[in-house]
């Protein structure tokens, strides 16, 4: 309770409300959201318009899209639906990809903000744990994890994620440690908050604008890297993937195109349309690039 | 610190980060599920009762977890990595014959996307809003969102069936006696799709990198000062301004060489690239264990030594590094 009330501010709008006024003016920003937005409705509901098993073979093999009305994307090597596989197949590529980015967050920021916050030998250990994981090529070092244990999407995610911690973990750090010197962190110390009241309820919260975007990048990162997995297919081979699709079908690539370039293209505009949504946000967010 | 100190410091600090990957390996042996004996000689079977019985000796199974570790560490300090045996040969010398592609794949791709990315950064940085910026953007949008391996299948298609200028597929054509100036064309001829691939994924950002940079030291003082003093526009650029725009460069180049790694595992598999990635490809696929945490080792190996480069490199590059700032 304050007990001199300010003089009436002008027009005072919140933070994030601001961000949301610059982030809807951005036309790629904007053009990223609805892109992704779609993506996400057909991967959801696309199934119940357009349902069929996307391993059953309906019809000839390699019959190029649009030329057949019952198959509209035409058929892969084995004369299964296209449009099918696609709808089906980016179930996994999705969810895979945003639980990897959840998990490298959960690990990124637990540890980064620890580091950042504690400072010391405590951040020096964890520093060389994270330089560490950015020795191991992070595709090879998920390979092998998917080997040791059996491939399942659950493997794939937490394997993705392991390997994308580091850099999360590095930015998390960077901002701990120039947020905890301000002076509102030394009040809410001032008034007796716990180490861990102020890292998370204080110190987080205004850390979260370029946590956001970086998350949102991971999201990309991550699908890429489950489309990369399953086209080598490490990842569950019951399980359709826009990566196994391309996969699957690499080797037929010079008698027909269709099969690998469609799923192709949809994993593109997926991880375009994230990027958009992460270049925008970090416009929003960051008023300094605004006048730019 | 003087030069020398340092570079052993990092040379002592890079050990130490392998000696870390072997660890994690041998952990990730006893982690995953099953008999390590059987995890060693790979789940496809075929492991005899006798070659299970050798394994547990030498790896000396039955004793104590850190003794077990202290035999692995022995034996790989004696370049014993041991037996593939899928394919039947100690994995060091499956790995060594592959290192070399590898290695090739990986710095050329580094040299084009340096190269070129710099060059378009470079253009775009003149002309903040104009036409090279544009297609700076979109360069960077194709090499961030589209999968790698799906860019080189596309190259395949054009280049096998549409404009068949460059081979798609392989290190070499027919049977080429390695050494001769015959050899080096061919190698180079079948290395040029797969090394512009890969460089793809990372031109778009060393142009964004290099435009930025180039921005920000155009505008400085010693730049207006070379203009004033009546240089010409190339000295300016190529003498002042880019020797000052590198540095941030030369960093991300360091960083990048791990994710350089990752992406040739998936060209190598692409083209048919005969290095690391297709070995690690085919270990993955028949369960081989000893070969997939060999080439995680000598991959890590590659990375810490290309981080040691560019820590000369900049020291080379920066003379206020060299002397301490002073």
């Amino acid at each position: 309770m304050s007990l001199v009330q300010p003089a009436a501010a002008p027009e005072a709008i919140s933070p994030l409300r601001e961000a949301w006024i610059v982030y809807r003016r951005n036309r790629p920003a904007m053009f990223g959201t609805l892109l992704l937005a779609v993506i996400v409705a057909f991967v959801l509901y696309g199934t119940f318009l357009y349902a069929g098993d996307p391993y059953e073979i309906v019809w000839a093999p390699q019959t190029p899209p649009g030329t057949e009305a019952s198959v509209p994307f035409g058929t892969d090597y084995l004369g299964r639906d296209m449009l099918r596989g696609l709808l089906k197949g980016g179930g996994p590529t999705l969810s895979v990809g945003a639980a990897a980015a959840i998990i490298t967050l959960l690990i990124g920021v637990s540890l980064g903000g620890i580091a950042g916050y504690f400072g010391g030998w405590l951040d020096d250990l964890l520093m060389r744990v994270t330089e560490f994981f950015q020795v191991l090529p992070a595709l090879l070092f998920a390979m092998v994890v998917i080997t040791l244990f059996s491939p399942s999407p659950i493997t794939t995610a937490i394997a993705i994620g392991v390997v994308l911690w580091p850099q999360t973990a590095r930015l998390t750090r960077a901002e701990f440690l120039k947020i905890r010197e301000l002076e509102y962190v030394t009040a809410a110390r001032s008034i007796g908050a716990r180490n861990g009241r102020i890292m998370w309820r204080v110190i987080l919260p205004n850390a979260l604008p370029p946590l956001i975007v970086s998350a949102t990048l991971t999201v990309g990162v991550a699908v890429l890297f489950q489309a990369g997995l399953s086209f080598l297919g490490l990842d569950d081979p019951n399980t359709m993937s826009w990566g196994l699709m391309i996969g699957t079908n690499r080797q037929y690539v010079l008698d027909a195109w269709w099969p690998v370039t469609l799923p192709g293209v949809a994993i593109f505009l997926t991880v375009f349309a994230v990027s958009l949504v992460g270049d925008g946000l970090n416009d929003a967010f960051n008023p300094k690039l605004r006048e730019r | 610190m003087g030069s020398i100190a340092y570079i052993a410091r990092r040379l002592v600090y890079g050990v130490i980060l392998l000696i870390g990957v072997l660890v994690l390996n041998f952990f990730l042996i006893h982690a995953a599920p099953g008999d390590p004996a059987e995890t060693i000689a790979g789940a496809m079977g075929g492991a005899t009762a006798e070659m299970m019985a050798d394994i547990r000796a030498a790896y000396g199974l039955d004793k104590p977890l850190l003794t077990q570790l202290a035999i692995y560490l022995g034996r790989v300090a004696h370049g014993d990595f041991g037996m593939s045996y899928y394919f039947d040969q100690p994995v060091i010398s499956l790995i060594a014959a592959r290192v070399g592609p590898t290695v090739l794949l990986v710095l050329a791709a580094q040299v084009i996307a340096i190269t070129l990315g710099v060059a378009m950064g470079v253009l775009a940085a003149r002309k903040p809003q104009g036409l090279m910026s544009g297609f700076v953007a979109v360069v960077s949008t194709i090499g961030y969102a589209a999968p790698v391996f799906w860019t080189g299948i596309l190259l395949i298609i054009l280049f096998a069936s549409i404009i068949p200028i460059f081979p798609v597929s392989g290190m070499t054509g027919a049977r080429f006696s390695s050494g001769s100036a015959a050899y080096v064309v061919e190698v180079l001829y079948h290395l040029a799709l797969p090394a512009f691939t890969l460089a793809i994924i990372f031109l778009a950002q060393y142009s964004r990198l290099s435009r930025a940079s180039m921005i920000d030291v155009l505008g400085a003082d010693y730049v207006r000062t070379a203009r004033a003093k009546g240089l010409g526009e190339g000295k300016v650029v190529f003498k002042h301004a880019l020797r000052n725009a590198v540095l941030p460069i030369i960093t991300v180049a360091g960083i990048q060489f791990g994710n350089l790694i990752s992406g040739a595992l998936l060209v190598e598999s692409v083209f048919n690239w005969p290095g690391m990635g297709r070995l690690a490809f085919d270990s993955v696929l028949r369960r081989d264990y000893p070969t997939l945490l060999g080439i995680l080792f000598f991959a890590a190996l590659m990375v810490v030594v290309a981080n040691l480069l560019t820590d000369l490199s900049y020291r080379i590059a920066d003379p206020r590094i060299r002397t301490g700032g002073r």
